[in-house]
């Protein structure tokens, strides 16, 4: 490993894209992800890239389409509402099996909503991030070194599994500022080569590639729709992803993801030194939802307590990885009101004083 | 005399088109300067939304199919990831003109180094008729059952008037394809288009006023008469712009 840099979450984002071999980024103007483009603006001619700014966040998201297509690595990135914005797009992507990697800087809602932190995209992301039967990988960090390192897994899981990849950030970890390191390779920007359905020119070699989502018979597309299922299967089987602490002896166990989950944790820690038996389950994949990750971790508490930057959105989730078999209880701040570890901590209080 | 046979760049597929919508001629027309031009091997087709939208059976070069209006964005895409190949897209007047009136400007203004295939038949011939953004004043159609009424429903797009004020354009031209002469007009036009893109010159675009005989309720002769009658007055014939832009 290189040495350690300090760098804010989107920059170091930024620059795991390029050394995931990004050829081409799409983007379009919006707080707090801007800093994704800058860096990029900046970084991409340097490395034999390219940066375009887009007239929307929906043509961004088609020259996505476009680029994917052509079997080169590429990436979007944006905030809350530049998702919605995106959506249709992702489903072409989806329905025409292409891999991209997405990125989501998530801010507070809905409509043009706040600037400041949020986990209000979780249901958008998870259940529907566009019309149709389809899925999208889904990494949530937790730290600037994680917005790094999971760019690239994505890169590496949207090629293999032929579909896209979205990191769901949030406007803390994209803005504020860690050492990190990348791993000592030499920068080497993607081409086609291993991507034999790209539409990339024939060249008289092999008989013309189609890209597409189009399928008027219905028997057509139902079989289509249920062999992606049955990668998404696979995908479910293999590489769910969830950090779990301190929860073997747990009586309450707090699952939290993304930057929430850095503030459960410390609330979780100084609840343990106060004797109460509290664990912590950060799921990292969003989707696929680290259900058996979380049935394990549960399996001797007696409550669970859900904190969100939200409403209560993964919560529903949590529930379902349970099979509801204990009270699942929320906290959550929204608008971009980002929870103390105190007030996490008098939750777990509530709850473990109350056994 | 030379055979008259299909272009290469034509698979067998049996097209679904109406019988006398030109779609079938200007497929040809493009499949032929693909051929003559040698670069079938070097092309990706973008199709979007509307009849064309299964072109992709048709064209033997790579395609693409695209969202409704979104194609010169993809088309970009294509374009910057290999900046090589020959890339056009195949758009009619609703996805051009309404919903991907963005993506063409831009893409136009950028100076795209694409070619842009605009079939005009002044309405959406695919979902049976309605209203286009082309639609001619007093013209009926599923959706202005009295006329399109152009202080209701505003006035018709002419696109290559609009985009030729861009910087960006290297070519807008508008041709039609009712008779002999005007395909073969149809045919240099497109040809000069590919030709702009190879030299890497700027954003190309050739419109070409089209017919729709079915959504019109008219027969293949009428609908070519209304072309001439009353498509060309509204929507003259010509070159808008020509010029490399660098």
């Amino acid at each position: 490993m290189a040495e350690k840099t300090l760098m804010k979450g989107n920059e170091a984002l930024a620059e795991a894209a390029i050394r995931s071999g990004c050829k081409c980024f799409f983007g379009y103007p919006i707080t707090p992800q801007t800093e994704i483009s800058a860096y990029l603006s900046k970084r991409m001619p340097k490395v034999g890239g390219t940066f375009l700014q887009a007239e929307s966040e929906v043509a961004a998201i088609n020259m996505v389409y476009g680029c994917a297509s052509s079997g080169i690595r590429c990436m979007t990135s944006s905030s809350s509402p530049g998702i919605s914005l995106k959506t249709e797009g992702i489903s072409y992507i989806a329905g025409a099996d292409l891999p991209c990697v997405i990125i989501n800087v998530q801010r507070g809602g809905p409509g043009l909503g706040g600037i400041q932190p949020s986990q209000s995209d979780y249901w958008q992301v998870t259940h529907a991030l566009g019309h149709g039967d389809f899925h999208a990988l889904v990494y949530a960090p937790a730290s600037v070194q994680e917005m790094a390192d999971y760019v690239s897994k994505a890169f590496d899981m949207a090629d293999k599994y032929r579909m896209p990849a979205v990191i769901l950030a949030d406007g803390l970890l994209g803005q504020m500022m860690e050492p990190v390191c990348f791993p000592d390779t030499e920068i080497k920007m993607s081409d086609a080569s291993n991507k034999p359905w790209a539409t990339n020119g024939h060249g008289h070699k092999r008989p013309h590639n189609i890209v597409n989502s189009l399928y008027l018979k219905p028997d057509q597309l139902e079989d289509i729709v249920r062999d992606r299922f049955e990668r998404y299967e696979e995908v479910k089987a293999n590489h769910s992803e969830a950090v779990v602490d301190y929860c073997d002896d747990a009586d309450v166990v707090v699952v939290a993801y993304g930057s929430t989950a850095r503030l459960a944790k410390s609330a979780v820690e100084q609840a343990r030194k106060q004797g109460i038996k509290v664990g912590i389950v950060r799921p990292v994949t969003l989707w696929p939802f680290p259900v058996q990750q979380i049935k394990d971790a549960c399996k001797n508490a007696k409550k669970v307590l859900v904190v969100e930057m939200s409403m209560g959105q993964m919560i529903d989730d949590v529930k379902l990885a349970i099979e509801c078999s204990k009270p699942v209880h929320f906290y959550g701040r929204t608008g971009g009101v980002i929870p103390k570890p105190a007030e996490i901590l008098a939750e777990i209080k509530k709850l473990g004083g109350n056994l | 005399m030379p055979d008259f046979k299909k272009p290469h760049a034509l698979t067998d597929a049996v097209m679904h088109y109406c019988p006398g919508c030109t779609h079938g001629i200007v497929h040809r027309l493009v499949a032929e300067v693909l051929d003559e031009m040698d670069i079938e091997g070097d092309a990706i087709g973008v199709c979007p939304v509307g009849c064309s939208v299964m072109a992709y059976d048709y064209f033997n070069c790579d395609v693409i199919e695209a969202a409704h209006g979104r194609a010169p964005a993809v088309a970009t895409g294509v374009k910057r990831a290999n900046p090589d190949k020959f890339v056009f897209t195949y758009q009619g007047d609703g996805d051009l003109a309404a919903i991907g009136t963005a993506e063409i400007v831009h893409a136009a203004t950028r100076g795209e180094n694409i070619t842009v295939i605009f079939i005009n038949n002044t309405t959406y011939g695919m979902t049976g008729g309605q209203m286009a953004p082309t639609t001619l004043p007093g013209q009926i159609t599923q959706t202005t059952p009295y006329g399109r009424n152009p202080d209701v429903e505003g006035f018709p797009v002419r696109v290559c008037e609009m985009l030729s004020q861009l910087s960006g354009v290297a070519l807008a031209q508008r041709v039609t394809v009712i008779d002999p002469k005007s395909v073969n007009e149809a045919k240099k036009a497109i040809r000069k288009g590919f030709e702009f893109q190879k030299n890497k010159q700027g954003f190309s675009i050739i419109e070409v006023l089209s017919t729709c005989p079915t959504n019109w309720g008219m027969t293949p002769i009428e609908a070519l008469q209304r072309v001439k009658d009353e498509m060309i007055p509204y929507y003259p014939l010509g070159v808008y712009k020509e010029g490399a832009i660098r």
